[in-house]
């Protein structure tokens, strides 16, 4: 058997004439599934035909927390991988873990490879990069929360489904009607927190957290129970409170709601296209995040979810040539356009998107420009360009708490949003000992 | 007189014994040393640096209105699995000790749910009580009752408890029928004929003699609760809604895999391996004193 196997393994060299023991691995672990796994997939094997030095092997390590456990695991054994594919709530720890990873900017740098920081959409790069500027992640998937509109559905309650909903304001009178024609799910949500509150901040260019969101060091306090948030969270609650918004979940199991017909309105990320698109048989529309007119004269921009790739330390100089390589390949104009067009994500570099605009994909799918638009309009403020918050994926976890608290009424928005600020700060606080 | 065999010497009982030792010590005594001495310490998620904090990560948790408020709730939690699925097994149990035909046929179909792991498990009661397509909340709709675990605290410690305990009747079921059956008939022949009726026999003579087999179900099905449920709550509620299902081990969970402080999760390990290390010593000290073997 063996035998058989190294024979048809050298025939095999032979016909291909690739002497494969001189090309340098290099390992990637993602956390993608389903479809976005196949394109993942492909996108390597793209890469791999087209040259002869490095063979990338990419590997499925879980969903987001998965991956990253999968990755800190195998760094404290040593057996780290050369690029971890890290969500964007992670950014911090791992910025903070200096000696385990190798910045972007500087694997560039060594490689001589050419790489330009500033051909990324603003928005995008500022998530990963430090206050001097430099790359310290390759931004790979990126989205933003907008709102998904079921067309037919306000038809149905006899509202014009090209009606204004640019303003919360507008929004809530929409809720109003739709309730009142008998709709059992007038808007949903995916995200809470994200879409909520850490995009509404950023929209509304208000801090959600002290120190410019945490760039500014890990000394950082929460601020999300300002007067915006706290307006926001009661109006929400409110609407809770009246069935105009039904609460269904931590996560994006809202989603289902939406795309079985049953909600008109659904706040989720833009990223949700491809599955709305695939299952949803009514006509549905994507307009930008509603913002607070009675707080704002016109919104900031929106802010990223999503992973980036982080380099691990402690690799060859020859595998980083072909991460660089490789880091290069991703970001090429056509790789991010063909990704920007079949998932819905942001196309994370200015000439992706151009390229994008010139093959006509906007005319063709209406709608799909309207996240772009929404993150690129304005130049990100110290409010608007991301967040850094150490031990955040739990910090999320007790903003979904105290969230849950108003939406079933026991708790008001003011009452709710200071006690996730005193929590959350002492995970702050433990994370700023951890990585003094 | 009892016989007895003795070892003479140390070096052969040590030897006869040593696997047994040295798989405690490699398997128990050595994570469970590690997860003390972490547990003095904040480390960074990668192990760059430690920060010795001396009793600070127990101060820090025991400081913590919502951590001790997981004690309650995951005492309310164990309790009520405990004793559903107890209760339930027993009931079951009766039932079949009493049957003269196809006793085999109802003790096979009833040990299934045993086999379905604990995640599995949650995922399948997760759809029935689904908000939008489960179909007992549909049911429970028609009759007017609006279900809904996601906001309601109460029903989601409802909804996980009965996933919890609903594989675990089986494991119980086999252990009461074993121990029904083990009752010699005659004790209950002679009751009958003094003219006790079921009810007075069960409480008299049967639950009496089944008290090894209940003390050893509960010391078991305990530490199940505080161990072993976390799949079922992972999958079906994440803890929530609000901390209403945040039991002690979930939370292991989510501040050491979740929010990578290490630290405390090791002290909380510290602190569930103190917790049932008190009860079992309770129930042994305690109950066991009115167990009859």
């Amino acid at each position: 058997m063996e035998l058989k196997h190294l024979l048809w393994g050298s025939a095999t060299a032979v016909l291909v004439g690739a002497p494969v023991a001189a090309q340098t691995q290099v390992e990637f672990w993602h956390a993608f599934t389903g479809r976005l796994g196949e394109l993942v997939a492909a996108q390597v094997e793209t890469f791999n035909s087209s040259q002869s030095d490095y063979v990338v092997e990419a590997t499925h390590k879980g969903n987001y927390s998965e991956t990253l456990n999968a990755g800190i695991a195998a760094f404290r054994a040593g057996e780290q991988p050369d690029i971890l594919m890290v969500f964007e709530v992670g950014t911090a720890t791992m910025m903070a873990a200096k000696g385990a990873i190798k910045p972007v900017y500087e694997v560039m740098a060594d490689s001589g490879a050419d790489f330009d920081a500033d051909a990324y959409i603003g928005a995008v790069k500022g998530y990963y990069t430090t206050s001097e500027g430099e790359m310290l992640s390759l931004p790979f998937n990126s989205s933003t929360p907008v709102l998904w509109v079921n067309r037919d559905a306000l038809t149905e309650a006899g509202i014009d489904p090209d009606t204004d909903m640019s303003t919360w304001e507008q929004v809530g009178e929409v809720l109003d009607q739709l309730k009142e024609s008998g709709s059992e799910c007038p808007m949903t949500t995916a995200w809470q927190s994200w879409i909520h509150l850490e995009n509404l901040s950023a929209y509304h260019d208000t801090p959600f957290a002290t120190k410019a969101n945490g760039f500014g060091g890990v000394d950082t306090e929460l601020a999300l129970n300002g007067d915006v948030q706290v307006a926001h969270i009661q109006a929400m609650g409110d609407w809770a409170k009246e069935g105009k918004f039904i609460y269904a979940g931590r996560r994006n199991e809202g989603g289902a709601n939406f795309r079985s017909g049953d909600c008109a309105l659904f706040t989720e990320s833009s990223a949700g296209y491809a599955g709305i698109k695939a299952e949803a048989k009514f006509d549905f529309e994507v307009r930008p995040l509603p913002y607070w007119a009675s707080a704002v004269d016109a919104p900031q921009n929106t802010i990223i979810g999503g992973a980036s790739l982080w380099v691990m330390a402690g690799q060859s100089d020859e595998e980083y040539k072909g991460v660089a390589e490789f880091l290069n390949f991703l970001s090429s104009a056509e790789v991010q356009a063909q990704w920007h067009q079949d998932t819905g994500y942001l196309p994370i570099t200015s000439a992706a998107a151009d390229l994008t605009r010139e093959q006509g994909f906007y005319e063709e799918n209406p709608g799909t420009d309207v996240a772009v638009k929404q993150m690129t309009t304005n130049a990100p403020t110290e409010n608007s360009k991301g967040l850094r918050l150490g031990s955040f994926d739990q910090i999320r976890g007790i903003i979904d708490e105290e969230l849950e608290a108003v939406w079933s009424g026991d708790k008001d928005a003011k009452t709710a949003l200071d006690s996730a600020k005193q929590r959350g700060d002492e995970l702050l606080r433990r994370f700023e000992q951890a990585n003094r | 007189m009892e016989k007895r065999v003795t070892f003479k010497g140390l070096w052969l009982p040590l030897l006869l014994v040593l696997p047994q030792i040295v798989i405690t010590a490699v398997f128990f005594f050595y994570p469970a040393g590690q997860a003390i001495w972490q547990s003095l310490f904040i480390p960074d998620p990668f192990g760059l640096s430690m920060k010795y904090v001396g009793l600070g990560n127990f101060e820090y948790l025991l400081g913590n209105p919502y951590y001790r408020a997981s004690f309650v709730t995951t005492a309310v939690f164990s309790i009520l699995v405990t004793v559903v699925s107890m209760g339930i097994a027993l009931y079951l149990a009766v039932l079949a000790d009493r049957l003269i035909k196809g006793s085999g046929v109802y003790r096979t179909l009833l040990i299934w749910p045993y086999a379905v792991a604990p995640a599995v498990a949650g995922v399948l009661w997760l759809f029935m009580f689904n908000t939008r397509v489960g179909v007992v909340s549909w049911y429970l709709g028609l009759l007017g009752y609006d279900w809904n675990h996601v906001l309601n605290g109460e029903e989601a410690m409802g909804l996980v408890v009965v996933a919890s305990a609903w594989g675990r009747i089986s494991y119980n079921f086999l252990f009461f029928l074993a121990g029904l059956q083990a009752i010699p008939k005659s004790v209950i022949e002679a009751a009958a004929i003094d003219g006790a009726r079921f009810w007075t026999r069960f409480r008299t003579i049967v639950f009496p003699l089944l008290s090894p087999t209940t003390f050893f179900l509960l010391v078991v099905n305990i530490v199940y609760a505080f161990f072993e449920t976390f799949g079922v709550i992972h999958t079906i509620t994440s803890g929530g809604p609000q901390q209403s299902t945040t039991i002690l081990v979930y939370k292991v969970y989510a501040d050491g895999f979740v929010g990578q402080d290490l630290g405390s999760s090791a002290a909380q390990s510290v602190i569930l391996l103190v917790i049932v290390g008190l009860l079992t010593i309770v129930q042994f000290k305690f109950i066991e004193r009115r167990v009859h073997y």
